[in-house]
């Protein structure tokens, strides 16, 4: 882009990652102790959003990409995972893990669509397919319409550890997201993500450069659905409940909102965004519906005022990567 | 009565004439979509909040100060404009020079707003709004009825959306519109205010969707989440016709209402994702939309 001043997303940093080391592990240490502290369960959705938010961020921060219909795969994987524990009878790492391939074969489909357009137009149609297929959650028999699929146990884990204690679904779940996170840190910093942040600063120069920039745009996209699927099938599994929440466009919004507020295209941001987001659900739900209108007002204030986000924010004012 | 395909003739024309009803609002609105991008390069995901907000401006111009639907037609859309260019002067202002995706973050935080705003004071659950007594009735054409209020929406939409194209492709205003879309610098140092003109192209994109909400306010009922439910349709609508061109939208907007109604007709479980679907066969076949350049 020619004129764009301010393009979403990190800037071009050098590589010091000493700060994101120290990041790790302090989020690490919080992460292992907070359960004595505060309530598994809403660590647990926290983390699963959290996890979420850096799928999302996979593509806005680093290829900049907004996707809009990101609950796609995030409601249909909390389907699969929920389908294949209570119907088929799978163990959860297996349903979690069949749940994830099948959101990153959405994310195929859904990717070969929305990547022939750019900027707009790509927020646009990915809103347009996730809406698609809220149609086809509400009308297919397997996800029970209205109801979703309800009452899945969570089974046991490869078949000996029983998840029904929520310490060890806990610790399940953090292992889980601390793999993820590294899988997702390890991408950023690879030469393939190297390509994809060219591609967000200039791509018809990535692409005189030889890159073939459609295959990285969706191979970004396939491991952003997959990963996003992944948090999804991980929540089935932890609220036993698959339901048309998780892939109404509203969900697409939150996970925007989640990364917004963390900072966009940094590593920690969703992480923090997540956490930010679900304690204000959880509080201020005596709140009902001004919930919405409270979700919008920080939309509008972090558009406006701070378009860093709390970890954008902090990592500028300490000139260090985060 | 005569069968075509099977079907009744009165069931076809009926689901036609919804068709094409629906039509009427997707090309209003993918109109004033087209519009605000031309000249603001932002993706008003407001659009359809503010469509809710002109069906409610007639219910509470008819409630408080009894002005009703004729009336409400002319200053429901003002009164909304007005609100929009509030907006654009505040907010989307400061945004120009930033990646255009930060538009799109701030009218759907704006969008979230607006319906939950409404939504506490309103409830969920839609409210009622008469039809004027003028349109009430209708005619027999032979081959189906036709009640006069659904003729008249799709008469007006077609004549306001026509009325558009002239205005911004035929007359001298338009010419600066399109001018200043195309290199607002130099527009600037032929002495033309073009901030000034954003600023008003705005409101008129804003008010466009608010006339369409207080035509839609007889035939659904005025709820808030009215507008949330069209929005993302029109957006489908936008990517299958491309934001290029004027006439574009509103033949897309149209057409893609008929498809939907005779959807309804021939695979009823298919109506609420058909569009959906086209968009997917458009951008196999023409990334850039029916009527996109480049």
């Amino acid at each position: 882009m020619a004129n764009a001043t301010e393009t979403i997303g990190a800037p071009a940093s050098p590589a010091n990652s000493r700060s994101e080391m120290i990041a790790l592990a302090v989020m690490t240490a919080v992460l292992v102790v907070a359960p004595a502290v505060v309530y598994p369960l809403f660590l647990m959705k926290a983390l699963c959003f959290a996890l979420f938010a850096c799928a999302f961020n996979l593509l806005i921060g680093y290829v900049g990409l907004l996707s809009f219909g990101h609950a796609l795969f995030f409601g249909w994987a909390s389907y699969f995972s929920a389908h294949l524990l209570k119907e088929v009878g799978l163990t959860p790492e297996l349903a979690i893990i069949v749940a994830t391939l099948g959101a990153g074969g959405l994310g195929i489909l859904a990717g070969l669509l929305a990547i022939r357009r750019q900027g707009i137009y790509f927020a646009m149609i990915t809103l347009a397919l996730a809406q698609m297929m809220f149609f086809f959650a509400l009308q297919a028999p397997f996800t029970h319409g209205e109801d979703g699929i309800q009452g899945v146990q969570r089974g046991k884990l490869l078949g000996l550890i029983p998840l029904g204690d929520e310490i060890t679904m806990y610790f399940f779940v953090l292992a889980v997201f601390l793999g993820a996170f590294l899988l997702i840190y390890r991408i950023i910093y690879s030469p393939f993500g190297e390509v994809l942040k060219a591609i967000r600063e200039n791509e018809p120069r990535a692409i005189s450069l030889g890159y073939k920039t459609e295959r990285y745009k969706l191979l970004a996209f396939v491991l952003s659905a997959s990963l996003a699927g992944l948090a999804g099938a991980l929540k089935a599994v932890v609220f036993q409940l698959a339901s048309l929440t998780d892939v109404h466009w509203t969900m697409s919004g939150e996970v925007v909102l989640m990364t917004l507020v963390g900072g966009l295209g940094t590593v920690f941001g969703p992480v923090v965004g997540a956490f930010v987001i679900v304690a204000m659900q959880s509080y201020l739900a005596g709140f009902g519906q001004w919930v919405t209108v409270i979700q919008g007002v920080i939309f509008v204030a972090c558009v406006l005022l701070f378009r860093r986000g709390i970890i954008g924010e902090i990592a500028n004012y300490l000139r260090i990567r985060l | 009565m005569f069968e075509i395909f099977g079907i009744p003739s009165q069931a076809l024309f009926g689901q036609l004439l919804i068709g094409l009803i629906n039509g009427s609002f997707y090309a209003l609105l993918s109109l004033g979509l087209a519009v605000i991008f031309g000249m603001l390069n932002i993706i008003n995901f407001a659009h359809g909040a503010q469509y809710m907000m002109g069906a409610f401006a007639a219910y509470l111009l008819l409630q408080y100060t009894g002005i009703g639907y004729w009336g409400a037609l002319i200053v429901a859309p003002i009164i909304v404009g007005i609100t929009g260019v509030i907006i654009e002067r505040t907010m989307l202002k400061q945004l120009y020079k930033l990646d255009h995706l930060y538009g799109l973050l701030l009218t759907f935080g704006l969008a979230l707003v607006i319906e939950g705003v409404f939504r506490n004071y309103f409830g969920a659950s839609g409210l009622p709004y008469q039809m004027p007594s003028s349109l009430a009735g209708g005619h027999n054409l032979g081959f189906m009825f036709l009640p006069n209020y659904r003729g008249w929406v799709v008469g007006a939409s077609l004549a306001v959306c026509l009325a558009t194209w002239f205005v911004i492709e035929k007359t001298r205003l338009g010419a600066y519109l399109r001018a200043a879309t195309e290199n607002p610098t130099l527009v600037r140092s032929f002495g033309i205010n073009v901030p000034r003109m954003i600023t008003l192209t705005y409101g008129f994109g804003v008010a466009l969707a608010a006339f369409a909400g207080v035509m839609a306010a007889p035939i659904y009922n005025v709820s808030p989440q009215m507008g949330s439910d069209i929005i993302i349709v029109v957006f489908a609508v936008v990517v299958i016709g491309g934001m290029g061109s004027i006439m574009g939208a509103i033949i897309t907007g149209f057409g893609l209402g008929v498809a939907e109604g005779l959807t309804k007709v021939f695979f009823p479980e298919a109506s609420s994702t058909v569009i959906f679907v086209i968009m997917a066969i458009v951008l196999l076949i023409r990334p850039a939309g029916l009527f996109g350049r480049g």
